[in-house]
């Protein structure tokens, strides 16, 4: 049994220590936005904030965590869908098929919180989160127009 | 409806829990509202709904289908969402919605009449639901916006109010679609429908799909391809945590169902197997190699495109010039591995996964549930990427054969991604030999293009080998035809292939044949024109007279790369072109290749001239992702076979490319009108023949293989 802060929430999870974070909160917490792609931290679809820092939750067995840990998972990023990330997202038309793109927006959104007007150099840098559908140049324009504060 | 009712009977029958699931479907939907037609439902609030065929997997299709029904239908596009049929439902209704094959490009171009055509029957029917009520002629009365108005008296009535009434209506006998003149609809760039869930985490795809009482089953087969299962100790991971089943499927898979994914995976790994590879388990990639490398100057081959005497011209020509290329063995890969959640009775078997075409998906369902089809059914979801990986159905074939181990409880099959990766089906390998014979003003008298390699119909579709032969593998190299034809005339021609099939099955690509097929030809005139001191352009020019589509678009690069000025320092270019999949493409790069070989690709231009262009923006989607794709199958592709199996496991051994490598692009999209061609793959075919002639431009270097990992590229 291991407790954990989830978007907020503290939640009894009832399963083995050994279980990834990822699978914690698919199977266990039942919050499905954050994806399974890899399972080596190979990948990034699985990305999430423990506090405030992007970490691949396919990797973090739940006995790696602590109570006090704040995990926040694409559902909880903002209360109704509107954090700059996801706006720019929407007036870009980012997503293509749409399963790596909460990865890439988590991995977003810890990106502008620690550097508010990131260079291509530092994009390249923090998103290497694989989208198979080819939408990096929008992820790209998504982060620099988000850091604009002009989107939506 | 009565499929629904069957269904639920069908689970009470077996004491099964009743799916707590919802995926809204065309079944549930129309006991609520009557439809206007197969394709369109009106609720009393506007609210339209269009049933899909086609599945979307990211490509757009759900947009587009949308906008070809809305233009004819005149609704209130801000009001419009979409359902999937299922399978099951088109069969009942005498396939009512037409092909359900989301492949070879063609969701909008095969769909564009059918779902143009149901949305003017139901704004013809609206209209005279909306006249008969005032007791005005039909012809009095325009549609807008979903509002109906009597020209003469102003009275107006909206979509919702006449959608009942246009439902007892007979649909008209003659349809008159509209000019591409009069579209509103139809070549804007709309935002897409499905965006907003794709930023939220709240798109439901085939992963995370929940049923009560849902158990989870991780699969592994035979890693060596056509080998089965010697044994296993089942009874060494019962007790471990969660695991309820251990369980053989079929005679080459093994699969531990349990109650969550990691406790199903965790015992999975534990458990003994004892393989039997068979003959298969002795193939290694040299193996396949030398097979390849036979096929190559073997007497027998088929031909795919001939003219002239090209064997007899290159004899006698002053100059040859001759090489080898080659294409590796590839994986789809995409981000979802597969998946599959299944119910199955003894009575019914009820499916909901991503897949590209549904019907096939249903026939694989009854085949593997021991029942008929119209016990059966396959509910869609979204997929989290296709690319041709989920036109075939092996994976849901040992899903249902998992879940007809345990009846009226709902499993849902995930595979790993170590399983996806070395489970696959995959690109087909090929080589090519190309010789040119010259004359002595170095103008080329005859090309021979000899494929050596894998059919992808052979093994996918033998029934569609023409006399042995696989029309497929001549792709981009045809003659003529409005699919993929060739865009040079050259006096003497051959094209042909040794078929040299392996154990590793292969399968549709996104691009399919054309990927090597460019490279190949390509790269080789590029060759030509440089080993004739010629610009690869002009020489080019000078074989496309008789080719105006396929020159529009190569010009249309070039002068946006600025192919007669410099490039900027350290930067080198290249091109290509091809026509596949009913459009033209063309592309034109710059590249740097640094003193230690580091590739960088810093932009590219793409044209496409797909006739019609529903939504550019779309297009422009696609073309980027199919730069992303194609240059991540050029710089690190290949899946190699050691003991029969598959050597790459995940994407550490199968890299893929990222942000950081992803070039700039510049997309011109030039419908010409007139036909309509696909978009999601054909920009693909260009992307490595561009950039591998850019490397060539920069470096001296002839690069004939891929990929280019591991490759040395320093000049
Ligand atoms: S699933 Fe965690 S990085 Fe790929
Ligand atoms: S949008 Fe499909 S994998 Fe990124």
């Amino acid at each position: 049994m291991a407790r954990l802060n989830v978007n907020g929430r503290v939640v009894e999870v009832n399963a083995s220590a050994d279980t990834p974070l990822l699978w914690a909160l698919r199977d266990h917490v039942g919050l499905t936005g954050t994806k399974y792609g890899c399972g080596v931290a190979a990948c990034g679809a699985c990305t999430v904030h423990v506090d405030g820092v992007a970490m691949r939750a396919c990797a973090m067995p739940i006995s790696a965590i602590t109570p006090e840990q704040r995990i926040v998972t694409i559902e909880g990023l903002s209360p109704d869908g509107n954090h700059p990330v996801q706006r720019a997202w929407r007036a870009l038309d980012v997503p293509q098929c749409g399963y790596c793109q909460s990865g890439m927006i988590m991995a977003a959104a810890a990106l502008l919180a620690e550097k508010p007007r990131p260079t291509d150099a530092e994009i390249d840098e923090a998103m290497s989160n694989i989208c198979r559908c080819g939408t990096y140049n929008r992820v790209r324009a998504g982060i620099h127009q988000a850091a604009r504060g002009t989107a939506g | 409806m009565s499929i629904t009712m069957k269904r639920r009977n069908a689970f009470k029958a077996a004491g099964a829990v009743l799916l707590g699931f919802h995926i809204p479907t065309a079944d549930a939907q129309a006991q609520a509202v009557p439809e206007v037609n197969a394709w369109v439902v009106i609720h009393p609030d506007d609210r339209v709904v269009m049933r899909m065929a086609r599945s979307e997997m990211g490509q757009g299709t759900r947009t587009g289908l949308a906008q070809m029904l809305a233009e004819e239908l005149h609704c209130d596009w801000a009001r419009i969402t979409t359902e999937y049929v299922t399978p099951g439902q088109s069969l009942a209704r005498n396939r009512a919605w037409g092909n359900f094959l989301t492949a070879g490009s063609q969701g909008i171009r095969q769909s564009q009449d059918i779902v143009r055509r149901g949305g003017a029957a139901a704004r013809v029917m609206l209209v005279q639901a909306a006249a008969t009520q005032w007791g005005v002629d039909a012809a009095q009365c325009t549609a807008r916006n979903s509002v109906i108005t009597h020209t003469p008296s102003g009275r107006t009535l909206r979509y919702g109010q006449v959608a009942e009434a246009a439902s007892r209506l007979t649909p008209p006998a003659n349809i008159t679609l509209k000019e591409p003149r009069e579209w509103t609809v139809i070549g804007q760039s709309v935002p897409r429908l499905d965006t907003a869930a794709k930023t939220n985490g709240s798109l439901v795809f085939g992963s995370d799909l929940k049923m009560p009482g849902m158990l989870v089953a991780v699969p592994k087969r035979c890693p060596v391809f056509g080998g089965r299962v010697a044994s296993f100790d089942a009874a060494a991971v019962r007790g471990m945590p969660g695991v309820r089943h251990v369980l053989q499927v079929g005679e080459s898979a093994v699969a531990v169902v349990a109650d969550t994914f990691w406790q199903a995976k965790t015992a999975l790994d534990a458990l003994p197997v004892r393989w039997d590879g068979g003959e298969n388990a002795r193939v290694q990639q040299a193996t396949i190699e030398a097979q390849l490398n036979e096929g190559l100057t073997a007497t027998e081959a088929f031909v795919g495109n001939s003219n002239g005497d090209a064997r007899a011209a290159i004899a006698g020509a002053a100059r040859r010039i001759e090489a080898t290329y080659s294409y590796p063995f590839q994986n789809h890969a995409p981000m979802e591995p597969m998946n599959a959640t299944v119910v199955w009775t003894a009575a019914r078997c009820d499916v909901w996964c991503p897949t590209q075409n549904g019907e096939a998906a249903l026939v694989t369902t009854a085949q593997a549930a021991g029942l008929p089809q119209n016990q059966c059914d396959v509910h869609r979801v979204d997929l989290g990427g296709g690319f041709g990986r989920r036109t075939t159905h092996d994976w849901l074939a040992d899903a249902v054969l998992i879940a007809r181990q345990i009846p009226g409880v709902p499993i849902k099959t995930m595979w790993t991604r170590e399983e996806d990766m070395v489970q696959g089906r995959y690109h087909p390998i090929t080589k090519a030999r190309m010789t040119a014979g010259l004359d002595a003003q170095g103008e080329i008298t005859g090309l021979h293009m000899r494929i050596s390699g894998q059919s992808i119909l052979s093994f996918v579709f033998p029934t569609a080998l023409q006399n042995g032969r696989d029309p497929v593998q001549f792709q981009g190299l045809n003659a003529g035809g409005t699919e993929g034809a060739i865009g040079y005339s050259f006096p003497n021609l051959l094209i042909d292939h040794a078929m040299r099939n392996t154990h590793v099955p292969p399968h549709f690509w996104r691009g399919v044949n054309h990927n090597q097929n460019a490279i190949y030809l390509e790269c080789f005139l590029d060759e030509i024109a440089h080993a004739t001191n010629q610009d690869p352009l002009a020489l080019r020019r000078k074989l496309m007279a008789n080719h105006p589509r396929h020159l529009a678009v190569l010009n249309a690069v070039a002068d946006r790369i600025g192919w007669t000025t410099p490039p900027p320092a350290g930067r080198h270019r290249g091109i290509a072109q091809q026509m596949g999949f009913g459009s033209y493409v063309a592309a034109a790069t710059e590249v740097s290749v640094d003193a230690s070989g580091r590739l960088k690709v810093h932009r590219i231009v793409a044209a496409t001239d797909c006739g019609v262009a529903v939504n550019p923006r779309q297009i422009e989607m696609q073309v980027e992702g199919s730069f992303s794709y194609g240059l991540s199958a050029l710089l690190y592709g290949a899946c190699t076979v050691k003991d029969g199996a598959i050597e790459q496991t995940n994407f550490d051994s199968y890299n893929v490319l990222r942000i950081d490598e992803m070039p700039q692009v510049e997309t011109i999209v030039m419908p010409s009108g007139g036909f309509w061609g696909g978009v999601g793959e054909p920009t693909i075919m260009v992307a490595a023949p561009a950039v591998l002639n850019a490397i060539f431009a920069a470096t001296g270097k002839r690069i004939r293989d891929v990929p280019l990992q591991g490759q040395d590229l320093r000049r």
